[in-house]
């Protein structure tokens, strides 16, 4: 692109963002004060899990969203598969309820025939909320993809790459070269294989679903719930344990060249690290994802917060800039994820000395 | 009073990641100055030393976003 016409561009904007300010001014009066723009709560709508896909809202405070089935398990009233949209704005439906504030907020709640919450018993919230479409499409696509990938080998032989070949294979092998077998060595890193290859493209397939924010498909937060960096946390750390050999375990409960006082210390602390990997395995994904979000969301909302649209170019360039930051963001902590994980698999396995 | 004693506490631990991932940065730079054809390795590797550091960061700001 010419420099000169990248110039032409930027001024075009300072001129036309400088023309609307103006204009602004010379409205005065407003028929009645509008609502102070809350940010805080915009972004963390945006973050949370929610039962219903929100797409707009329209001028006379109507909602435009999709409802997710809701789908509870309550030991007094049994399985309960309903629309969400019974439950909106706080309305009640068939004993149970949305609340909307205090320490439940958030949560089903089941409501006797008095109206009193019983705040014991929370039913059990099995619901597709966004973040489980959200997981189940990225899981689709996977899916599609890997196994076209398959056909095509298939139906080909290993020849040369052609399609989406071409794209994934390096990948796949970038992982099993750099990855596994430097972590977990040649011998036994086949079986671990699956395991790599689901966990880095399901994370990176979420966090980049994440990223687009329109049509409702995409624009689920998955990786940046924290269920759902745990459960994948748990997975890795169950697969090493149940690959931990002798020699482990004999490092966590007798470590080598250790005198006998100070055992009661160091179990403690090897059982604590045994728990704190995947722990920040956990959190480091999450926190990733959820600080990109929260940093695009508060860049848009600063328009709304000024509200003038002479901040509209400013933020965009910024939102631009931050947006190519968090695809970086997500094929790293992809990467990460499964380098970690890679990690621990084979410091499971030390060999015998 | 949590609030801001929160926010305080995320600028402090941004202080501690941004000099940890300059020292990074500083260090690959050296060792690409002394030796060109290595680039794309130490990229690499500078790249996953400032991820792992960044997440320490991110850590503190998990536990501010709590304590507010």
């Amino acid at each position: 692109m010419k420099t000169k016409s990248l110039i032409n561009f930027f001024l075009f904007f300072l001129l036309a963002g400088s023309t609307l300010l103006v204009s602004a001014q010379e409205v005065q009066e407003k028929p009645e004060a509008k609502e102070e723009f809350d940010a805080s709560t915009f972004i963390l709508e945006h973050i949370a899990d929610s039962h219903e896909w929100h797409i707009l809202t329209r001028k006379d405070g109507e909602s435009v969203a999709i409802y997710l089935p809701v789908i509870l398990y309550s030991r007094e009233k049994g399985l309960d598969i309903f629309s969400s949209k019974k439950l909106a704005h706080g309305h009640e439906y068939k004993g149970y309820k949305l609340e909307e504030e205090g320490e439940l907020q958030g949560k089903i709640v089941s409501v006797n025939s008095e109206g009193i919450v019983n705040e014991e018993n929370l039913p059990l919230d099995l619901s597709m909320t966004k973040a489980v479409i959200g997981m189940l499409v990225a899981a689709l696509i996977g899916l599609l993809l890997f196994l076209s990938l398959a056909r095509s080998y298939r139906k080909s032989g290993i020849s040369h790459p052609k399609g989406i070949q071409s794209f994934l294979e390096p990948i796949i092998l970038f992982i099993r070269d750099d990855v596994a077998i430097p972590n977990i060595g040649l011998h036994k890193y086949e079986k671990y294989m699956p395991y790599l290859l689901s966990v880095f493209f399901f994370i990176l397939i979420n966090n980049l679903m994440g990223l687009i924010p329109f049509p409702p498909p995409f624009g689920a937060n998955v990786t940046g719930n924290i269920a759902v960096t745990f459960v994948l946390a748990i997975c890795t750390f169950i697969i090493t344990q149940f690959s931990g050999n002798k020699a482990y375990w004999k490092h966590i409960f007798v470590p080598p060249g250790v005198p006998l006082w100070l055992l009661p210390v160091m179990i403690p602390v090897e059982i604590i690290g045994l728990f704190s990997k995947p722990g920040a395995l956990m959190i480091r994904l999450f926190a990733n994802i959820t600080a990109g979000h929260i940093i695009i969301l508060s860049l848009i909302s600063l328009i709304f917060i000024f509200n003038s649209l002479s901040v509209a170019p400013v933020s965009i360039i910024f939102v631009i800039f931050m947006d190519f930051l968090e695809l970086l963001v997500a094929f790293l902590q992809a990467y990460i994820f499964t380098l970690l994980s890679s990690l621990f698999i084979g410091m499971a396995m030390p060999e015998q000395h | 009073m949590t609030g801001t004693m929160a926010a305080i506490g995320a600028g402090l631990a941004v202080i501690g990641a941004g000099l940890g991932i300059g020292r990074i940065g500083g260090s690959a730079m050296d060792a690409i100055a002394r030796q060109p054809e290595a680039y794309s390795k130490i990229q690499i590797a500078m790249i996953i030393a400032a991820a792992l550091v960044e997440s320490a960061a991110l850590f503190a700001i998990v536990v501010a976003l709590i304590a507010k």
